[in-house]
């Protein structure tokens, strides 16, 4: 073929460019990298030698060892908050998990307006951990709330004044957590049931099987990845629980609703116990990475195997 | 001048050697096929031509200058993939025009050379369209129309006409040789399809396992096989291997596998040196004859295609596949009489695998 | 089988109900004056509806003033929007650049880096918060919306970048490569191919960013100051600070004044948010 003029007077080959693509690329990570670098880990190791230092309204670098840790361990409150992160934490996670799966297989049986049933049970979702405080603390009062309602009616006898009650304000904490995250538990199982082969449905109506044997010995079992994730989901928000004690109880009555996020933000920023606030957000820090380390150890995996 | 050439290029991932020591000339206007099971290393060759991956060692020269560690768009190449790669979010003329857009060309100067190519390409019809709304044929028009537009020296194919389906790829095979035919470019293209390498090869490069197995004309690599491997990649049904010894008997020559004889008629003078020595005769199924001259043999089983039936059957104590015509009937059980034709069969050295003869 | 499907409905309108009430009463009382709220039960509506307390939230109530608290959540809602807007698109456009150059380009240590954001998104924000006390300060932006903007965009990357970074993994090595050969350096691969490609995740990502700063708490409690306290902030000390008489209608109306933004973003966005909070849901 006879080549075109225009083209062959194009024909040249340019020199090796300095500037290589991948340069761009390495440099367009260095914002991402200080900010992994500084923020989070330095961050950390900074946190970590404040925990071990005598800081109180600011920090000094006087070394006292883990004498934090020592007196953090000895604080009573700091147990009171630990305890408390256990019950709510069970509480909140089980109602998650029991109702987000429950609403799911709900939906998942091919009801009428399913994209309004979805739509209201995660709409308190949008709504911020404050709001879903302060409209619960109104919903829970004991004078005009729930209680009085319900007295009104006639159950003159019923009691639900919970959230000014030392033994029971941590449980007022769990129903408000589990109203706003159901939601989203619900959505991740619902994903789940979907993506479960349609063929074993039609399997277990061959064979006759009940709808329910099928989701508790057939469905649920295949679910493990999720309920999974759903565990590591909530557990993360449990750990960080902080907006939502302030709002809803402000830890009270006394400390007897307080959880260990609290805590540390109260000692760093309120009571000039720096050291101490420290070595409470060291421990939560190594909480929550004995909690998420499977699942990092999942994602990464699946990571490389995405290569 | 517009030729490639690799000298001593070798890849390895992490220590681990997956291309060694490839020497490859291809010539200016070559149709060069790189043949080859899944794994062999042909797409990964092809990647280091476009400058996709990186060559561990070695050099690759484009149009005569070294181009080994430019970028794929500074080597004045262009490829088309197996999955079309297309652009979804641009329109089939924007696709074809990114190229030149990158490369800075004017916007008039794009639209009449995209507007050529879609002439050439009998595209034109679908220049507005976005690359979801085409079928798989016109998909790889398009990208093969991305390629054409830039006009580079060398074009680069990787296994382009595995997702097609039977037919098309059939008119898009025919397309591709009138396509080289017409531009003279230098053509790489990478395939396990052993039918589009004799089809549109000028060349065929056969790779196994980051070597090459053979670099020869496609009449050559059926004909003449470097090696057993070469020998039973290229071709179906593949071709039948028997191990023992040739032999003469009388003016005749025969196959003595140790289980009973397959006479060979008209072995060529020159592979005297062959006989009575330990070696594979490879036959390929239309080698294999049904002649009164030949030795018994008993059918197994008949499986006619159409224009052929191959016919399995029991010799010398193996079995074999034999081509002929259809119009013959062959029962099951049946006794036949078969011979090899000494003038097209191979032989190999039954150790290194490689063709003595 | 009849009775079953009565019961599905029976059960879903139940959940329904208990979820969407503490909604339907934040409302009702915010409408309701005082006297009403004192004498009725909480589940009674309005019988004289009024936008009173909405009024009185949003632009605050003067005849109680002390110094110039003389304000509602009118400023703090406009504090909110100029910090949400500028934090949205740094962290949004941040990490859209660095989950593509993850995703795309061959980067020595890439995958540890990934790595190390995907454990930095678990990190309890409490955990660095002194040391970016500090850094903030340093920098001299603290108490201001700038220093606001700073945190949330460090905070939000990881998570903008996690949902990125596995977006554009899914996109074939073979479109990129077309691409390398066209000659598509950096940032055109990025500007005509990719983000064009991940125009809905960027939906995504911007409605959950929009929704995780709006909703924040405790970066604004801790860095916003005075003059910068984001809505969440001042409804917690409208709440909790009032003179005399608790104003539960105004502060239903103030709490439904603080929602009313992420509800809208999310009654808006329908599906996308309900696709994006599955893949973005690590962010607690």
């Amino acid at each position: 073929m006879v080549e075109p003029a225009h083209l062959a007077a194009r024909r040249q080959h340019p020199d090796r460019r300095w500037w290589r693509p991948d340069w761009t690329a390495r440099v367009a990570l260095i914002p991402a990298l200080i900010i992994t670098i500084v923020c989070f880990y330095g961050f950390i190791v900074w946190t970590f030698i404040i925990s071990l230092t005598r800081s109180r309204l600011l920090p000094v670098y006087n070394f006292t060892g883990f004498d934090q840790y020592a007196r953090l361990f000895a604080n009573e409150r700091w147990w009171t908050s630990m305890q408390n992160l256990a019950i709510h934490g069970c509480l909140f996670i089980g109602g998650c998990v029991v109702i987000g799966y429950g609403l799911a297989i709900l939906i998942d049986r091919g009801v009428r307006g399913e994209g309004l049933f979805r739509t209201m049970f995660m709409m308190p979702l949008s709504m911020s951990f404050i709001v879903t405080g302060v409209i619960w603390q109104w919903v829970m009062n004991p004078t005009l709330g729930l209680q009085e309602a319900v007295r009104d009616l006639g159950w003159v006898t019923f009691e639900f004044n919970w959230i000014v009650r030392q033994d029971r304000s941590i449980y007022t904490l769990a129903i408000a957590g589990i109203w706003q995250q159901v939601g989203l538990c619900m959505a991740l199982f619902l994903a789940g049931l979907r993506n479960v082969d349609p063929n074993i449905w039609k399997a277990s109506r061959v064979d006759g099987i009940p709808v329910w044997r099928v989701y508790l010995h057939i469905i649920t079992p295949m679910m493990r990845t999720v309920f999974f994730t759903v565990f590591i989901l909530m557990s993360a928000i449990v750990m960080k629980a902080f907006d939502l004690v302030v709002a809803l109880t402000g830890g009270g009555p006394g400390f007897s609703s307080d959880l260990p996020a609290r805590f540390v933000v109260d000692h760093i920023l309120n009571r000039q116990e720096l050291g101490m606030g420290a070595a409470g957000a060291f421990v939560l820090l190594c909480t929550v990475l004995a909690v998420i380390s499977p699942y990092i150890y999942f994602e990464l995996r699946k990571a490389r195997g995405a290569h | 001048m517009n030729g490639v050439e690799l000298r001593g290029v070798t890849k390895a991932y992490s220590g681990l050697a997956v291309m060694k020591d490839i020497n490859l000339e291809i010539e200016d206007g070559a149709f060069l096929v790189l043949l080859g099971p899944s794994g062999c290393g042909k797409s990964t060759l092809l990647n280091m031509i476009a400058g996709l991956e990186p060559v561990t060692g070695g050099e690759i020269h484009i149009a005569g200058r070294d181009m080994t560690k430019l970028e794929p768009d500074e080597r004045d190449i262009a490829m088309v993939f197996q999955s079309y790669a297309l652009y979804p979010t641009m329109s089939v003329r924007k696709n074809i025009g990114f190229g030149l857009k990158m490369r800075g060309m004017a916007r008039p100067d794009i639209e009449r050379r995209v507007s050529e190519i879609g002439e050439l390409l009998q595209i034109t019809p679908l220049l507005d369209r976005k690359p979801s709304q085409l079928s798989g044929g016109q998909q790889q028009r398009v990208a093969i129309g991305r390629a054409l537009v830039r006009d580079p020296v060398v074009f680069l194919f990787d296994e382009p006409l595995s997702n097609l389906d039977a037919k098309l790829r059939a008119d898009m095979r025919v397309e591709l040789k009138r396509l080289h035919e017409r531009l003279g470019r230098t053509i790489v293209y990478v395939t396990h399809d052993q039918i589009e390498a004799m089809t549109l090869a000028t060349r065929v490069v056969v790779l196994e396992q980051g070597r090459i197995q053979q670099n020869d004309t496609p009449e050559n690599v059926y004909r003449r096989p470097a090696n057993r491997f070469v020998a039973s990649f290229v071709g179906a049904p593949t071709m039948n291997f028997l191990d023992g010894k040739l032999v003469r008997d009388g003016d005749a020559v025969l196959f003595d596998t140790g289980a009973g004889c397959l006479p060979v008629a008209g072995l060529p003078d020159h592979a005297a040196h062959l006989l009575d020595r330990p070696v594979t005769l490879g036959a390929r199924p239309e080698h294999l004859v049904f002649d009164d001259a030949g030795c018994a043999a008993k059918v197994l089983l008949a499986e006619p295609t159409g224009p052929d039936q191959y016919v399995r059957v029991a010799v010398a104590g193996a079995e074999v596949t034999a081509r002929t015509g259809p119009e013959q009937v062959f029962r099951s059980g049946a006794s036949v009489s078969i011979l090899a034709d000494g003038a097209r069969i191979s032989v190999f050295d039954p150790d290194s695998g490689q063709a003595i003869l | 089988m009849r009775l079953n499907r009565v019961a599905l409905y029976g059960l879903l309108i139940v959940a329904a109900f208990m979820l969407m009430a503490p909604v339907l009463i934040m409302i009702s009382t915010s409408l309701k004056p005082m006297s009403e709220i004192r004498g009725g039960s909480i589940f009674a509506l309005p019988t004289d509806p009024t936008f009173a307390a909405w009024g009185k939230a949003w632009f605050g109530d003067c005849t109680q003033a002390v110094g110039d608290v003389c304000q509602g959540l009118s400023s703090s809602f406009m504090t909110s929007v100029r910090i949400v807007i500028p934090a949205l698109i740094l962290s949004v456009g941040l990490g859209s650049v660095t989950g593509y150059a993850l995703a795309a380009w061959r980067v020595p240590g890439a995958n540890l880096l990934f790595a190390a954001l995907l454990v930095g998104m678990f990190i309890p924000p409490q955990v660095t918060l002194y040391p970016l006390i500090i850094l903030v300060r340093e920098l001299g932006l603290f108490g201001s919306i700038s220093g606001l903007v700073l945190v949330h965009v460090i905070w939000g990357v990881a998570f903008t970048t996690m949902m990125f970074r596995n977006f554009f993994k899914t996109v074939p090595q073979d479109l990129l490569k077309a691409a390398r050969i066209d000659g598509a350096g950096f940032w055109p691969l990025f500007w005509y191919v990719m983000l064009p490609l991940s125009l809905p995740i960027l939906g995504v990502a911007m409605i959950l960013q929009f929704t995780y700063i709006w909703n924040d708490f405790l970066l604004g409690l801790t860095f916003g100051g005075r003059s910068g306290q984001p809505m969440t902030v001042a409804l917690n000390n409208l709440v909790g600070s009032q003179f005399g008489e608790k104003e539960y209608n105004v502060d239903m109306a103030a709490t439904m004044l603080t929602a009313l933004p992420t509800l809208a973003v999310y009654l808006l966005s329908g599906r996308l948010f309900v696709r994006g909070i599955a893949a973005g849901a690590v962010k607690g």
